[in-house]
């Protein structure tokens, strides 16, 4: 009887597992199916290398770079924001404050993460972009910089808090020697535990960019819905997640070229949040073994 | 008080042999009371051994001398610590230069994960050194008092965590020698290593004590007869006894000493 509940469980545990993979596999297989029966229309180099992308126009052009160099500017803007505000936060929280302090603001911060975004995206909109646009004149309503600076502040919590877990990892007996040394606080924190966490804070680094990358509310929303091959952050751009809520959202006809826009457009999206992936993965098993 | 001055204190008192003081220390880690009032005095130029069971805080009161328990949750303490006649917990000390004169060896070996050469000058470069032909000299000369050199002279770029448990403690002392300490605590040095490691690294305190006043922790009784000229048997918190070594390995005072040393408990 007990061996049938063992063996139960044990299938039980085995099929959930497999759905997961089964899905992963199946939402790859969609992607790349409808991707590659996009470019059977559209050439590769044309994707690759046209400055505009005008899918839903009478004069269609299909080039990604305008899309792409708008996820890459909100996420550049988030990251630039992020890594200083998140990493000074971690090596504050890991090496200066008190541990009852510690204990108290780490799930603090870790709730910006769990703000839906839909609300950063109309903090952005309506609060940062009028507070720049008193002293920035130039700045469009819907511009990349205060997107990307809200984006910024909803990923602090990935990188304080990892890099604070990384930090806290690094054998107490480290902090003993350089202190022994007559290292000052910040002489430990910059000189010893940033170097020996560094491959932990590589890796919330390389998981923020990720999340910054797919990330669609914040953009779709405060970033405008104008594709545009640029990198000034005062006017209104397109990234590729809000592209495709724009087209989801709309009466484009299923099965059409313009509604195959979409998955092309999420194929290179998930090339470069895989790509992060991986990188990360291999770091973090770089530094398991390290350490183990 | 100004940098230089606060330099011109410890300067001048390097001129005095280094003598450490324990007055009445007492020392709380939140109700638990870990020391209960040791006073003793600890001679310059001599290697004095703390011995006694796991718990009875002689690891504490080690590290009262580089103010090393600082940072740990819930430590408070009452009573002075004085090097030189100086209260070492006073507000005008500056505890980085302390910890510069105080140097410390720990029980596991700690080196920095970075290369040889990086470990070595760590404690020179923190302190604004750059000139490179002075490090390098410091280098090679701390790794040479510890008869490193030969074994790594090759591939100071190595990663220190690449060397041998024995090697990474040497490694450590000579990252502390290079700073050119006074007083160096010893916090159970050798007891990570292999007997051959072992023997290396008594044999390098013996050489050291002509230069240092050397503090160290041990549980192995034999490593306190060999090396050291005084011995503190500690037990619960409190001082039992303190005396020449070969006093207290042949002829101890009190019962509890020569039960402890004979091996009837701990």
């Amino acid at each position: 009887m007990r061996k049938i509940k063992e063996l139960v469980i044990e299938r039980a545990l085995l099929f959930s597992a497999l759905i997961t993979i089964a899905v992963t596999i199946g939402i790859i297989l969609v992607l790349s199916i409808e991707a590659f029966s996009f470019f059977s229309e559209v050439s590769i180099i044309d994707f690759l290398t046209d400055p505009e992308w005008t899918p839903l126009f009478t004069n269609k052009h299909f080039g990604i770079l305008s899309l792409l160099s708008g996820t890459l500017l909100t996420s550049f803007i988030a990251i630039a924001f992020a890594v200083p505000v998140g990493l000074s936060i971690s090596i504050y929280l890991s090496e200066y404050a008190p541990k009852s302090f510690r204990r108290t603001i780490k799930p603090l911060l870790e709730l910006l993460a769990a703000v839906p975004t839909v609300v950063y995206g109309f903090f952005a909109l309506m609060v940062v972009t009028p507070f720049l646009q008193s002293f920035i004149p130039g700045l469009s309503s819907f511009n990349s910089l205060s997107a990307g600076l809200v984006m910024g502040i909803m990923i602090i919590p990935y990188i304080s808090s990892l890099s604070e877990d990384a930090l806290h990892a690094v054998p107490n007996s480290l902090r003993e020697a350089a202190y022994g040394m007559g290292s000052t606080r910040l002489q430990n924190s910059f000189k010893v535990m940033v170097p020996a966490a560094s491959s932990g804070i590589i890796v919330s680094i390389i998981l923020a960019i990720s999340r910054a990358i797919g990330e669609t509310m914040i953009v779709a929303i405060a970033a405008g819905q104008q594709p545009r091959l640029t990198f000034d952050p005062t006017v209104p751009v397109e990234t590729i997640t809000a592209y495709i809520v724009q087209v989801s959202l709309g009466d484009v006809q299923h099965d059409s070229l313009e509604y195959k826009t979409i998955f092309a457009a999420g194929i290179t999206l998930f090339v470069f949040t895989f790509l992060l992936n991986t990188i990360s993965y291999r770091i973090r098993k770089k530094f398991q073994e390290k350490y183990e | 008080m100004s940098k230089e001055k606060k330099e011109s204190v410890i300067e001048s008192s390097i001129k005095r042999k280094y003598k450490l003081q324990a007055k009445d220390v007492k020392v709380w880690y939140d109700d638990f009371m870990a020391i209960k009032g040791i006073s003793m005095d600890i001679k310059p130029n001599k290697v004095t051994a703390f011995i006694g069971p796991s718990g009875c805080g002689k690891s504490t009161f080690l590290r009262l001398f580089n103010r090393m328990n600082d940072y740990v949750d819930g430590f408070k303490m009452d009573g002075e610590i004085n090097i030189d006649d100086k209260n070492i917990n006073d507000k005008d000390i500056n505890v980085e230069l302390l910890r510069k004169q105080v140097g410390m060896v720990f029980q596991k070996p700690n080196p920095f994960p970075k290369s040889i050469y990086e470990n070595v000058a760590y404690g020179l470069k923190i302190q604004g050194l750059k000139d490179k032909k002075f490090l390098e000299e410091r280098v090679e000369s701390s790794l040479k008092r510890v008869a490193l050199w030969d074994e790594v002279k090759d591939d100071l770029n190595k990663n220190a965590l690449a060397l041998s448990g024995g090697q990474q403690q040497r490694l450590c002392i000579a990252r502390t020698l290079a700073v050119e300490p006074s007083i160096i605590l010893m916090d159970e040095p050798t007891s990570a290593l292999d007997p051959i490691s072992t023997a290396k690294i008594e044999e390098l305190i013996y050489k050291l004590k002509d230069k240092y006043t050397i503090v160290i922790v041990t549980h192995n009784m034999q490593q306190a007869s060999r090396i050291s000229d005084n011995t503190a048997f500690f037990y619960l918190g409190e001082l039992i006894e303190y005396d020449k070594t070969n006093k207290i390995f042949t002829n101890p005072e009190k019962q509890q000493t020569e039960n402890y040393i004979t091996g009837r408990f701990g």
